[in-house]
This record gives C-alpha cells, structure tokens and sequence, in this order.
C-alpha cells in the first residue's frame, strides 16, 4: 500500500511557489498534473533536461544516410542511365539533383522518429488508459502529488494548505498503473 | 556613456595604415604594358613553382575544348570577351598578344575590385544592421531594445560606407577603372567592333547616368532612414510621452518597405552588372541574405566585445543566444538561396545562364565551394546546440568564419568578372580589408562614445532588461 497526498491548486504561480516550497522541505514529488504547460514548472521541479532534440539530430543523420545509399545505389550504381543528360558517373556529379530528396528525408526521419520516440518515452498510444487522478486537472486545476509513506500525515497536510491548496486528500492504493 | 580606449584606436589606425600600404603596393605593382605581364607571368612561376601559369594552359585547353562543343562558355562571361571572341574562332591560342592584354585588363582589375569587394562588404554590414534595427522596430521585439545603441553604433558606419561606394561607382563611371565592363560606350556602338547587342539592349537601364542616380537615390534613402531613426529614438530618451517611439515605429515600416525594392535593385546594379550578360531572379534575395548574416554576426561580436568589457548591464547570454540563433537560422537561409540560384541553373544548364558558375567552378573552385563549407556547415553543426549558442566563444569563433566565408562570397560574385583567372588574395585584397577593417572598427566605436548604451525610455526596455529564454 503506497499513501500520496493529492493537494489541488487553482493558479499556476501559486503552484509554482508551492512545488519550490514542497522540494524546500525535502518532500519527494511524485508527479504534478496540470491543465496546460506551466513555464518553468520542469526547473523548478528539478526535472532533468530532456535529450529529445539529441534523438532527433542523430535520426537526421540516419535519413541522410538513407538518402544518400538509397540514390547512389539506384541512380549511379545499379542503373546509371543517362537521363537528360544528367551526369550519373558518381554521385557528387549529379547531386544537386539529389539535394532536395536528401533533405526531405533527413526531415522526415528526423521528424517522425523523434515523435515517435516521444510517444514511447511518454508511454501514449491510442486505448492507453489515461492516468488522471482529477478531471478538473485537464479544465482549470493544478494537482500535485506527494509521497506521504514516511511522514506524518497531518504534518504534510497542514504544510500543504499553508503552500494555499484548496484540496488535499489521502490516496492509499495499490500503485496499480 | 562608453568611453573608447586608446587602445582600441590605436589597434584601428593601425590596421588602417598596414591596410593602405598594402592597398597601395596592389596598385603600384600593376602593369602597365604586356610586356610587364609576361615578365610577371615568368616571375610569378619560379616564384610559386607555376601553380597560376598552369591554370592559364588549362584555361586555354578549355577553350578548345569547348569551342569544339559549340559553345565558348568563358568568352560570353567574361569582360573581355569581346576583345578577344575573334582570336577564339580563329586561332585560340595562337595569338599570345591578344592573350596577354586579356590578362593585362584583368590584373589592372584587380586592386579595384578588391578594394570594391572590402568597401562593399562592410557596406553592407552596415546596411544589413540597418536593415535589422527597423525589423526590431516594426515588428515591436521585446527583446531587443537593449542593443539598439549597439545596432545604432555600426549602422554609424553607413554614411561613411555610401561615401567611398559612391565615389568608387564614379570612378567607374569616369573610366578610372574598368570593373564595370558595361561602362564602356563603345559596346553600345553597332560601328564598333566591340558592339554588343545585349549589353545594348539592356542600356536603358544599365547606362552610368541613370545607374549613378538610383545609387544616390538609395543610398539617401538609407542613410536618412538611418539618421531620423536614430535622431528620434535620442529624442525618445527626453521624452514625456510615447510620440518618438511610434514615428520611430511608422518610418521603420516605411523604410522596410522601401528598402525591399532598392535593395534588389542595389544589388542588380552593383553586383550583378559586373556579369552583364547574366540575370538571376533571386539575387536580390541572395545578396540581402548574406548581408543579414553578416549584419547579425557583426551585432553579436559587438555586443559580445561591449559586454566583456562591462558595458552592457541588462545584456545577458538570453539575448546572445537570439542573436546566435538569428547567425544560424539566416545561414541556413542564404544557403537556401544559394542553392537554389546554384541547383536551379546547374539543371537546367542553359548556356546563356550556365556560364556564371562554369567560371566559378573552373577557376574559383577552392573559394566557391568553400565558402558554401564556412558559410553553412560550420554555423549549422556550430550552432545547432542551444548550450553552445549562449558560450561566447562559439558565437566569436563561429561569427568569424561565417564573416570569413561571406567576404569570400562576395568575392565569387565579384572577381570572376572582373579579374577572371588572374585572381588570387595576396596584398591588394588583404590590404583593402584591413582599411575598411579599421576604418569600420574606429568608427564604429567612436559613434557608440555618443549615447548611453541603454535606451532609456523605450516602452520595451523594461521587457528586453529582462528577457530570458
């Protein structure tokens, strides 16, 4: 049996001074369930940087490559026709042709893999069960979350309604999802 | 108030002197006869074991070679085309004479056009800062009203700037020099021998007395824009209300839009033109995109130099790392261009188009395609990192390559008509952009000793002190 302390708020910024003073305590977030992004709530939560856009550059790497094995195998290697009277004798001859393809395809794999990858990390797909712990979470309220298994509850509580949470509530569950 | 050290004068006058000397030494060792050439052209192959020589034998093997083809691509590009079309058909290197006065023009040629390309790149540094200091304007940036004296201080340099062109635009127009080779009256006379009906037909609007009045109507333009914008943000500084900052507003607009056109135009006349015989539909484009790179890197440099010296308070690394995205995003954008002018005519391959960049890949090689190296793989695996756009010492040692790389990509839309194969960058080049260098530097930082370096009552100030991203 895991015990959280769910603390609703209804305005961001007090969110905001609510979340540095809950880590100022050294109570441990568990998550923090918000209608819309909030600046800055990540830094102040102390979230490690996301490495998304380090994903994405190597993925563009790979679609250039793609794109370059792809054209070079079939326009100067397997078949080189003379088509125009474009140079098809290597592939640095006739690659501006090739650049817009090059291009679009480092795009595209940067793109869609770096979705992809989003979707994975974040664990979304379609008939995935959302994990909302409050439907008002998604309209205009802000839910933070909070270990409570080591501290006294009663403590917390009353730390919590001095941040100005409106809501706070014990969860007991069995950590199901 | 920023005072400018000693130092720094010092070091600008330096360069100003070293720049003229060598400037000097380009124009001292021109020949004057053929005979000089040909002794040049012996001398300069001990000298550098023949490296130039023999791209002169290659030129020549080219011409043969196309000349069988049907198609003397060189000759139609070239400004002495003309001159020396009538030995091509015949006997194309038989005629050493002829020849020799072909390289004779072009090394006459060439302590002009460097120091037209030095004088034109630091124009358009200053006119591409002007260019970015109304975007600021009219579109309202939060961020940027802290650098508004710094981008104030360099667009100093634009009277300055329209200054030399116009005089060097009226050599030209006065046959000191030969750079522009429509110029010459006698390609417009059907008598003549040298009669060309393209130029010809284009004389309505290439003719020097129409060309020296769209250049003074240009240049007025920009600098009045430059002078009331400037006068008027000073006036806002004083001010009860917010009536400055709005006509600020209005005539920045104004000037956009004006600066749209004339700067298209701008860059037909005084870049395109040394190639008469070529048109390209976005080259206004192109020059206007390598001039806000350049403009946006001199920006950073500038403030980065100001900031290290303590100048700028409300400056932070927020602010270096917009104008390093601005580096980075305007790279790619000139490199979009240039690959389009580039891609679009390399596919097409119409000769009366092709041979702009047959001469570029013949004889420019290293420069065309290394620059296309500095001016977009460099800044793009550079500057692609958010951390590193905000670490001063990529921004410098990025901004310098892409400056590097721009000079030399003027050069490439300079040289090959003016100089053609007898290029190289030796002393007149260097020389021409050390003066400007320092003629740039001194006036630049003088004209930054003349207002605080913080707007005062800007409506954005406020925001931009504390912009962070």
């Amino acid at each position: 049996m895991a015990k959280h302390i769910h603390a609703i708020y209804s305005d961001d910024d007090i969110l905001m001074q609510a979340v540095k003073q809950v880590r100022a305590e050294r109570y441990h977030i568990e998550e923090v369930y918000t209608p819309f992004p909030v600046h800055g709530l990540d830094k102040v939560m102390g979230l490690a940087p996301t490495r998304i856009a380090i994903c994405s550059f190597l993925y563009g790497l790979v679609g250039l490559s793609v794109a370059i094995t792809m054209m070079n195998f079939i326009m100067i290697e397997d078949w080189p026709q003379d088509i125009g009277g474009k140079p098809s004798f290597s592939y640095i001859e006739n690659m501006p042709a090739f650049v817009p393809i090059m291009f679009e395809l480092t795009v595209f794999f940067a793109a869609h893999l770096m979705v992809i990858t989003f979707y994975m990390r974040s664990k979304l797909w379609p008939f995935k069960k959302a994990e909302n712990p409050d439907v008002r979470t998604t309209d205009d309220h802000f839910l933070m979350a909070i270990d409570a298994g080591h501290h006294d509850v009663d403590k917390l509580s009353q730390f919590l309604y001095d941040t100005g949470a409106l809501e706070i509530s014990l969860i007991e569950n069995d950590d199901d999802h | 108030m920023y005072t400018l050290p000693s130092k720094l004068k010092l070091f600008a006058i330096i360069f100003m002197v070293v720049g003229a000397l060598g400037m000097l030494a380009g124009f001292l060792s021109v020949p004057s006869t053929t005979a000089e050439v040909k002794e040049m052209m012996a001398a300069h192959d001990d000298g550098h074991g023949g490296g130039h020589d023999a791209s002169y034998s290659d030129h020549n093997g080219d011409h043969t070679a196309k000349d069988g083809h049907g198609i003397d691509q060189n000759a139609i590009s070239s400004p002495e085309a003309h001159d020396s079309k009538n030995t091509h058909g015949e006997d194309a290197h038989g005629d050493e004479e002829a020849h020799l006065t072909h390289v004779l023009h072009q090394l006459q040629n060439r302590p002009w056009s460097a120091l037209y390309v030095a004088s034109f790149f630091f124009f358009m540094i200053a006119l591409g800062t002007l260019a970015f200091y109304a975007i600021q304007h009219a579109a309202q940036a939060g961020w940027s009203p802290v650098l508004f004296r710094v981008m104030e201080g360099i667009t100093a340099y634009l009277p300055w700037a329209s200054v030399i062109i116009i005089i060097l635009l009226l050599l030209s127009v006065f046959h000191v020099n030969h750079i522009f080779h429509w110029m010459d009256g006698e390609l417009l006379n059907p008598e003549s021998p040298k009669y060309d009906k393209l130029i010809a037909g284009k004389s309505s609007w290439l003719n020097p007395t129409w060309f020296i009045i769209r250049a003074v109507i240009y240049l007025l333009g920009f600098n009045l824009y430059r002078h009331f914008s400037r006068k008027w943000t000073l006036n806002q500084d004083d001010a009860e209300d917010n009536r400055w900052f709005k006509k600020n507003f209005k005539l920045a607009a104004g000037f956009l839009v004006f600066f749209i056109y004339t700067e298209s135009m701008m860059s037909w006349d005084w870049i395109m033109s040394f190639d008469p015989h070529w048109f390209s539909t976005l080259f206004g484009w192109y020059v206007f995109a390598g001039m806000m790179v350049c403009a946006i890197t001199v920006i950073a440099l500038v403030t980065i130099v100001l900031k290290s010296q303590g100048y700028l308070e409300f400056v932070n690394d927020s602010h270096i790392h917009d104008l390093a995205k601005f580096m980075f995003g305007f790279s790619i954008f000139w490199t979009y261009l240039w690959f389009s002018q580039f891609m679009l005519i390399w596919y097409a391959n119409i000769p009366e188009e092709v041979t702009y960049f047959v001469t570029r890949i013949e004889d420019y090689n290293l420069p065309f395609f290394g620059m296309v190296a500095m001016n977009f793989i460099f800044p793009v695996l550079l500057l692609m990192n958010s951390d590193y756009k905000r670490i001063n010492w990529f921004v410098v040692m990025t901004g310098i390559v892409i400056l590097l790389g721009h000079y030399i990509d003027v050069f490439n839309m300079v040289m090959p008509a003016t100089v053609g194969t007898s290029w190289f960058i030796g002393l007149p080049e260097i020389g021409a952009m050390l003066f400007f260098f320092g003629l740039f530097v001194l006036v630049v930082f003088t004209a930054l000793t003349k207002a605080p370096l913080l707007a005062k009552r800007n409506p954005f100030i406020k925001e931009s002190k504390h912009f962070h991203y």
